[in-house]
Parts: structure tokens; sequence; C-alpha cells
């Protein structure tokens, strides 16, 4: 029997819990900027945290849980800088530094501190995704440090061991601190590189969330939300930014199609196969909003603003043959000039296809084929044989499936190549 | 997870009263917040039911009924669509929403998605995919 104390206890700590989750990033973010490094900024945020399971189940919730949080860390980094001021050398510094904070902590307008709390966090979120840290780390850091993840629920989510996503995390901080990167928002000419990192971070944990094969795990839609969330809250942070803007659209389009990509059978189902009544019209219509935003920033498109509008031309289309193939395949065009890739042709060459005819698209592929690129790449064969299917070169197209079938790991897919290879591989009757 | 969070009508909402210049505009900077963290999917306000019909269907057919409808307990005033991680997180909003000062009640439902409707992992999918967890907890 539990008592009624202790569940009394329990529940606070639960609020504590949801609290802490919102508010760690800021409080992370504003320690940061004083301490001047991640790491004591999360011990110091969670000494604060330690003391609100400590005190809040006897004094109740405070109003303002975040504010109560933010004073207490505060108040815990300002103790740590004096008495690093008493044992440091450039006391005069350190010593106006500190005077300005305690004395800005109480006088700040709320609008004021709104912007500087966006602030704060926008220089997290640049130090997090510091080119400096592997694609890994960075990925690591940003989940604990701005996703409010514990190091466990990183572990799952990407299927690797508790310890080593801890080791991950403790070698980047390690990293940041060795290099002594500046807590700042990297200056403009720097500013676009430094994005991207940031953008990579984002979309390649989408990614991970989006791409499990095994769809139903409770773990990686939340992946795809927890990237969502993050695009979201960098475009607030940065919304003169096209890219950020590209990215979320492109993200928002590619998670309203979520319940249409897996089969009953638990096998992926292709964009030109998915039923389109399963598609999230409200994730289009945000998607379609943010594609307007970048778009209205002008410029040259980015990658993400691209990829963005080849998504919504489709999020557009009520089915295959109503979507606009040319258009799709101006902007692969443009897209392989912005960021080339083999992918982005093999797309191209499927878009080609599509608005021009099989024979026009199988000329691309040959020609990606003949190149080398994509020689351990499933959907090369497949698309080839699509297109041969579609010019009846039948005998050609069996050959293929079968290339692609032994070519992809999920038994699934190579299952369906292998029907295709039965069915588009024989003469029609 | 999504959450639609409700607003239950009032006898003010319902005489199409709008909320006076200083709600909106705490309803506007907490929106802002909302869609700041990333959480606001989607927000409307209703009209009132005065403004609203019901379509009830019965043994002869269907009937068309005009608003307003009186039960003002029943009704509703306006709905967000709210992104988060758990239901406590979406409480933990709305205690710092302005209605935190008022008499409202605020109800939070859960959003259906996919994995609920019961379209259970074929076994074999699932045992790969306990499978993978068993040797990544392993491999220590």
């Amino acid at each position: 029997m539990v008592s009624s104390a202790a569940m009394a206890v329990t529940e606070t700590h639960r609020t504590i819990d949801t609290v802490w989750r919102i508010e760690s990033p800021r409080i992370i973010a504003a320690l940061a900027r004083l301490v001047r490094d991640v790491g004591i900024a999360e011990e110091l945020a969670q000494d604060a945290l330690v003391t609100a399971l400590e005190h809040w189940p006897h004094t109740g919730i405070p109003d303002n849980p975040g504010a109560w949080l933010m004073t207490a860390a505060r108040n815990r980094a300002l103790d740590r800088l004096r008495r690093e001021r008493m044992l440091a050398r450039h006391h005069a510094m350190l010593g106006a530094e500190l005077e300005m904070e305690e004395r800005s902590g109480s006088d700040r307008s709320e609008a004021a501190a709104a912007d500087e709390i966006g602030d704060d966090l926008l220089r997290l979120i640049f130090v997090a995704c510091h080119p400096l840290l592997g694609a890994e780390a960075r990925t690591a850091l940003t989940l604990k440090l701005l996703g409010g993840l514990t190091t466990a629920e990183i572990a799952r989510a990407f299927l690797v061991p508790e310890p080593t996503i801890a080791q991950r995390i403790v070698r980047a901080k390690r990293t940041l601190s060795d290099a002594q990167v500046p807590f700042e928002i990297p200056r403009r000419a720097e500013l676009a590189a430094r994005l991207a990192s940031v953008l990579e971070v984002i979309y390649l944990v989408f990614n991970e969330g989006y791409s499990a094969t095994a769809g139903a795990d409770w773990m990686r839609p939340d992946l795809c939300e927890e990237a969502l969330r993050l695009g979201r809250v960098l475009a607030g942070l940065m919304p003169g930014e096209p890219e950020v803007h590209g990215l979320v659209a492109l993200m928002e389009i590619q998670a309203s199609r979520m319940r249409a990509r897996l089969g009953p059978r638990g096998e992926p189902v292709l964009l030109m196969e998915q039923n389109r009544a399963l598609w999230d019209r409200l994730l289009i219509r945000r998607g379609l909003e943010s594609l307007a935003r970048a778009e209205s920033l002008g410029g040259a498109p980015g990658p993400y603003r691209l990829q963005a509008a080849i998504a919504a031309c489709h999020a557009r289309a009520a089915s295959v043959a109503a979507t606009d193939w040319s258009r799709i395949e101006a902007l692969y065009e443009a897209l392989a000039r912005a960021a080339p890739s083999p992918v982005v042709e093999l797309n191209r060459a499927v878009a080609v296809a599509m608005s021009r005819g099989p024979a026009a698209g199988l000329e691309l592929v040959d020609a990606l084929s003949a190149g080398g690129a994509l020689a351990h790449y499933h959907l090369l064969p497949s698309v080839r044989g699509d297109l041969l299917a579609k010019l009846g070169r039948h005998g050609e197209a069996r050959v293929e499936f079968e290339r692609a079938a032994s070519l992809t790991q999920n038994e699934r897919e190579r299952t369906l190549l292998l029907d295709r290879a039965r069915t588009d591989g024989a003469p029609p009757s | 997870m999504r959450v639609m969070v409700i607003v239950k009508a009032t006898p003010a909402s319902e005489a199409g009263r709008l909320p006076g210049p200083d709600l909106l505009s705490e309803m506007g900077l907490f929106n802002e917040q909302l869609v700041k963290a990333g959480v606001l999917l989607a927000a409307e306000g209703l009209q009132s039911s005065a403004h609203g019909v019901r379509v009830q269907f019965g043994a002869g057919g269907s009937t068309v009924v005009d608003g307003p409808f009186t039960e003002t307990r029943e009704l509703i005033a306006g709905f967000w669509l709210w992104q988060v991680r758990s239901i406590e997180e979406a409480v933990e909003w709305i205690r710092r929403s302005p209605f935190r000062n008022g008499t409202e009640t605020i109800e939070i439902r859960r959003v259906f998605e996919a994995e609920d409707f019961g379209e259970s992992l074929p076994a074999d999918v699932r045992v790969q995919e306990q499978r993978l967890r068993a040797q990544a907890t392993a491999k220590i």
C-alpha cells in the first residue's frame, strides 16, 4: 500500500519532470552564457532540479516553476563564478561581468528577458551542433540538452547501448571545453556553414524516426516529433532564415505521410503507391505555410527549400496522375545544381520519366548506371526495371528486379521486388 | 503525441461576447509561447451555438435543428491541437495559460495515432525488433 503522502510526492515528481523537460533547455542555455561551459551549465541546472525535487513536495509547486528553477540555477552559477573569481587572475573582467549579471537579474523587462532567453537558446543550439563534433555526437548532445531526453531514451531511440551514448555525450562536452568553443551566435561569415550543421542534426533525428523499418515502435514517431519541435523552435528563433523554414516544411510534409508508409504486412509503401486519404492534411497545410515563408524570404533556393517544394508538389496532388511532374523535374534540376548527388539524379530520372515518358527517364538512369554510382543501391535497378517494363522490355525488367531484390536488406522489400520480377517480367497475356 | 485541448462554453461565450482586449492580448502571447515551443499545431475559436445547427438522425430520417442550444455545459467554445510528449506536458501548459485565473474547465483529449488502431506488427517484425534491442543492451 502506498501512503497518500508518498503518492503526493510521486505526483509532484511527475510534474517536476514535466516542467524540467519544458524548461531545462532555457536554463542550461542561460547558465552556459554565464559559466561559458555547456557541461558545467548542465550540472548546475541539474543541481537546481535536485533542489526542486527536495523542496516542492513539501512547499508545493510554485506558481511559476520555470522562474523558480531559473533563479535557483542562476544563483548557483553566480556562487560558482564568485568562488572562481577569488581564484582567478582576471578579477577585474570577471568582476564587472558578475556585477552586471547580478544587477540585471531583477530589473529586466519581460520582453527583454524573452529576447535574451531566445538568444541564449540559439547559442546553445549552435554550440551543441558545433562542426568540431561528429554527427553522432552532435545528435546525442542536442537531444540531451535541447530535447531534454534522458541518456536512456536517446539510447533506445538509436538502438545503441546506454553507456555508449553516455560516453558520446561526455566526450562531446570535453571536446567543446578543450577547444574553448565560445558560447555565441556565429558571425555572419560563418553563419551559413554553422546553420547547415544544425539543420543536418535536426534532419538526421527526423530521418532516424522516419526511416525506421519497424514502423510502430513507440520511440520512432517520437523522434520525428522531437525533430519537428526542434525545427519549429529554430524557426521561431531565426525567422529570417529560409532554409530553416524549408527544413520545417520538408519535415511537416514528410511526417504527413507517416500513416501511409507502411503496408498491412509491415512492408514499406513507396510514395506513388500510398493511399493519399491517409495523408495528414493538417501537417500538409503547416508544411505548405512554412514553404511559403521560405519562398517569401527570397534568395537562391537552398536544398531544404527545394526538397520541400518537391514534397509539396506531391502533397498538393490528389493522385499520381494529377501530380505536376514537369515542375518536379525542374525542381530536381535545381536541386542537382544546389546539392548534387546520385540519389538526386535518380529521383530526377523518375520525374523525367513521369513527365516526358519512360524512354527519356531510362536514358538518364542508364547514364547513372554507367557512371558506376549507386552500384549497391537497390532502388537503381528497381527504377530501371520499372521503366523497362513500361517500355515492354519485360525480360530485361525481370533481370533488374531480381538484381534489386538481391541488393536490399529489407525482407519485405525483397519479397515485393521478386513479385514484381514475376509479374512485370512476364509479357502481358 | 497529439492532444486536443477543448475550451468549454460559458454563458459569456454563448452570448457571443468576445473576450476583452486584455484577455485577447494575453491569449495571443500564450499562443506565441506555444508556437515558439513547437507545440501549437492548430487553434480555433468557435462561434456561439446560435450560429450553428444540429443534425439529428432517427427513425424518420434526419432533422436539422437550429441553435442556440441550451445545455451550455455540453458545448465547446474553441479548441487547440497540440503536439506534446505527454498529457502531463499539456496540463503544465494549460496551467500557464490565461485560464489560470478564471473558473473555466479545460478538457484535454488524446488524438488517436496510427499505432493506437491495433494494427499490430506482424509477429516476425516484432521478434526482429526485440532481438535488435536485446543485442543493443547486451553489447556492454
